[in-house]
């Protein structure tokens, strides 16, 4: 009888620490096949372009062929890994915690990834992806949310101030902001206006844009729809945002360096800055599912995307930051320093990084992501 | 020697076709089992299930939904930021509609009455010819013609009539910083994406307007005006409402074009991708969806009071 209940508990204990018996201990030969959910762009084989290519060698090296499954929302990609069927998933701020809260991700062993010395400090152990110092995957890009404007309109001095999209002002070509600012089309926008606020408003006592109590909330939104009426559109894909500012004469509005990169390489007459109230930004990390079928070649993915040219090439090509500060020096890839100092490298200290607003916070009840998004479409429809 | 033609049928196959003769609901219900089951699990289900979700909520506090049959969620439709949605939706498919009917009636009137041979096949390609290419090449075509600095406004200042142009975007509401931002512009494009569904039908309802009717009303003295509004119109009002019934509900439903030219305010299609896509806010992504299938509802059951469907 005592042997029985020590092996109950004994079970019991098992289920209760699977979490972290399911952690990999050592790697094998690979499984010959790795899925992945990513963003547009991520994972590129030279099919777009065929300079840009992080996939065709891992797979000649390791035999795991790679699929990959694109997803265009955060919570499109908690969705599929809920539905399960994936090894692996570049998770943004506003997903990765979410994950890990739902069990749908695995600690990982980091003394299985031998470059995981070479991530940068300052990644490794963000908030985002490690919880009670577990980590939960390994660190992917990430960047800043910038403020674009039009050089023909700004002149040599770069606005110093978010100001330019939230509240009406002559610009110095002498003409208004009244229809010529864009802003972004998605609920996460109100934490700029949050952060706009808390430099603007320090009686508002803000600590983070992503967790506004009801008062801090509505000002928020105040700004918002203020900014309503400056705006002509929303920019919602960055190819649209791109058209706009070559052909409807847009003068500034926050933006990735995505969109920067390309106008410039384009000639137009485009530069960016981050202001002084700081800026918002995307960080992705690599997580691996907690029920992966190909563990050993998630393993090797993951030690690929920090020892190989994607880190560098993947920076040029979305124009963004790469996890690892050698991929901007060191010529593994088409990055140089000057790329990443363009893309904002050294602005990490300035950047707030997406998270799910959650109604659960410091300061007691906040107001949660679900409540952004109904009221941001009233914002954005004159309400 | 005379018995084998009446001989029983041996093999399986030949069996199986005797059994259809003799039962010839059998065959009917074979052939008829795919389709059905097609059209009642996958279709009908799937709309069941969508439907279904609208009576669930969410939970105001985790965002979690809470799978309890509650009205709430359709409660949440009449909240003024969602009722404006609905009534903006509803305002641009009517417009939409009204112009395409307006538009489209002397085109049709032509193609059916006076085109014939060639000049009929080239009208046939011209209204058929946009719905070749790609929705999306046309609405980002139109999107440049209707920029800022795109070849409207530049043919508009070429002729001198900025001013117009101008004062129309100065408009309250439907104006804005330039035509691709505007409602105006929006409205163009629903338009023109549209407005073959409208000639098609009407013009086919035209062509079964009979000629003598025509001649008899001229005979009894009625002036060409009369003639249009008692004799034409009535005639060829199936036709209207067949087209009105595409342009209306194809207006409800779509969710690209407003993103892509007008000024971000959200349409029902928009409402219901956002909510369902990013929001996880499935119940009233499901409650937006059931608007446009009550407005049509009731607008099929008016056409048909009508007699639009008397000709199919």
């Amino acid at each position: 009888m005592n042997a029985r209940l020590l092996g109950t508990v004994a079970m019991a204990l098992a289920l209760a620490t699977q979490p972290l018996a399911a952690q990999v201990t050592a790697i094998g030969p690979g499984e010959g096949r790795l899925d992945i959910v990513a963003w547009p762009g991520y994972i590129e084989r030279g099919e777009t372009m065929a300079d840009f290519d992080w996939v065709t060698r891992f797979e000649a090296a390791t035999g795991c062929m790679v699929n990959v499954k694109t997803a265009n929302t955060s919570d499109e990609m908690v969705a599929l890994m809920n539905e399960g069927g994936f090894d692996l998933v570049t998770a943004s701020g506003d997903a990765s915690l979410r994950l890990i809260a739902g069990d749908r991700v695995q600690p990982i062993n980091l003394d299985l990834i031998p470059s995981w010395s070479t991530v940068d400090p300052r990644l490794q152990n963000a908030p985002w992806y490690v919880v009670d110092g577990v980590h939960y995957g390994v660190p992917y890009m990430w960047g800043p949310n910038v403020l674009m404007y039009s050089t023909e309109v700004f002149g040599d001095t770069p606005p110093t101030s978010w100001s330019v999209v939230f509240e009406e002002q002559t610009l110095p070509d002498g003409q208004s902001n009244k229809g010529r600012v864009q802003a972004y089309d998605g609920p996460i926008h109100i934490a700029d206006a949050a952060q706009y606020l808390m430099f603007h408003k320090p009686e508002l006592g803000i600590t983070s844009p992503y967790e506004l109590n009801q008062d801090q909330y509505n000002a928020a939104l105040d700004l918002l729809r203020a900014q309503r009426q400056l705006v002509s559109r929303y920019w919602h894909d960055a190819f649209i945002q791109i058209d706009d500012f070559k052909n409807e004469g847009m003068a500034a509005s926050g933006s990735w360096p995505f969109q920067v990169n390309l106008l410039q390489s384009d000639g137009a007459p485009i530069a960016s800055v981050i202001p002084q109230e700081g800026a918002t930004g995307w960080a992705d990390t690599t997580m691996m599912h907690v029920d992966s079928e190909h563990p050993n070649c998630a393993y090797l993915w993951m030690e690929h995307t920090l020892s190989s040219n994607l880190m560098s090439d993947l920076s040029v090509w979305f124009g963004a930051n790469p996890a690892v500060p050698a991929a901007c020096t060191d010529g593994r890839g088409m990055q140089t320093a000057e790329g990443c100092t363009k893309n904002g490298f050294d602005d990490f200290d300035r950047i707030r990084f997406w998270t799910t607003p959650v109604s659960s916070c410091p300061q007691g009840e906040c107001v949660p992501y679900y409540r952004w998004v109904s009221d941001y479409i009233g914002v954005i429809g004159g309400r | 020697m005379t018995d084998t033609a009446q001989a029983p049928a041996t093999g399986p196959l030949a069996r199986l076709s005797d059994q259809f003769w003799r039962r010839p609901r059998l065959l009917l219900v074979l052939l008829l089992a795919l389709p059905l089951l097609w059209l009642g699990l996958i279709y009908i289900g799937s709309l069941a299930a969508l439907l279904a979700q609208s009576f669930f909520s969410i939970d105001e506090f985790s965002g979690l939904i809470n799978r309890e049959v509650t009205l709430r969620t359709y409660g949440e439709l009449l909240r003024p930021a969602n009722f404006d949605i609905i009534l903006r939706t509803v305002l641009m498919a009517a417009a939409v509609t009204i112009a395409a009917a307006i538009i489209a009636f002397p085109i049709a009137y032509y193609a059916a009455r006076h085109a014939r041979g060639r000049m009929k096949a080239a009208f046939y390609l011209a209204v058929m010819l946009p719905l070749w290419s790609s929705y999306l090449v046309k609405v980002y075509a139109w999107k440049l013609i209707l920029a800022k600095e795109g070849i409207l406004t530049w043919a508009v200042e070429g002729l001198g009539a900025s001013t117009i142009l101008n004062a129309i975007l100065a408009l309250p509401v439907i104006g804005g910083n330039s035509l691709s931002v505007s409602y105006i512009g929006t409205f163009l494009v629903f338009l023109y994406v549209w407005l073959p569904f409208m000639i098609l039908p009407l013009q086919a309802s035209l062509e079964r307007v009979p000629g003598n009717l025509l001649e008899a009303s001229d005979d009894l003295g009625a002036t060409p005006g009369q003639t249009f509004r008692h004799v034409i119109l009535p005639l060829a009002m199936p036709g209207l409402i067949a087209g009105s019934i595409f342009t209306f509900s194809l207006t409800l439903g779509d969710y690209i074009i407003p993103q892509i030219v007008g000024n971000s305010s959200r349409f029902i299609g928009m409402a219901v991708y956002q909510h369902q896509g990013t929001a996880g806010n499935i119940p009233l992504a499901a409650a937006f969806a059931v608007v446009p299938i009550v407005i049509m509802g009731l607008y099929l059951w008016m056409a048909r009071r009508r007699g639009a469907f008397d000709a199919l």
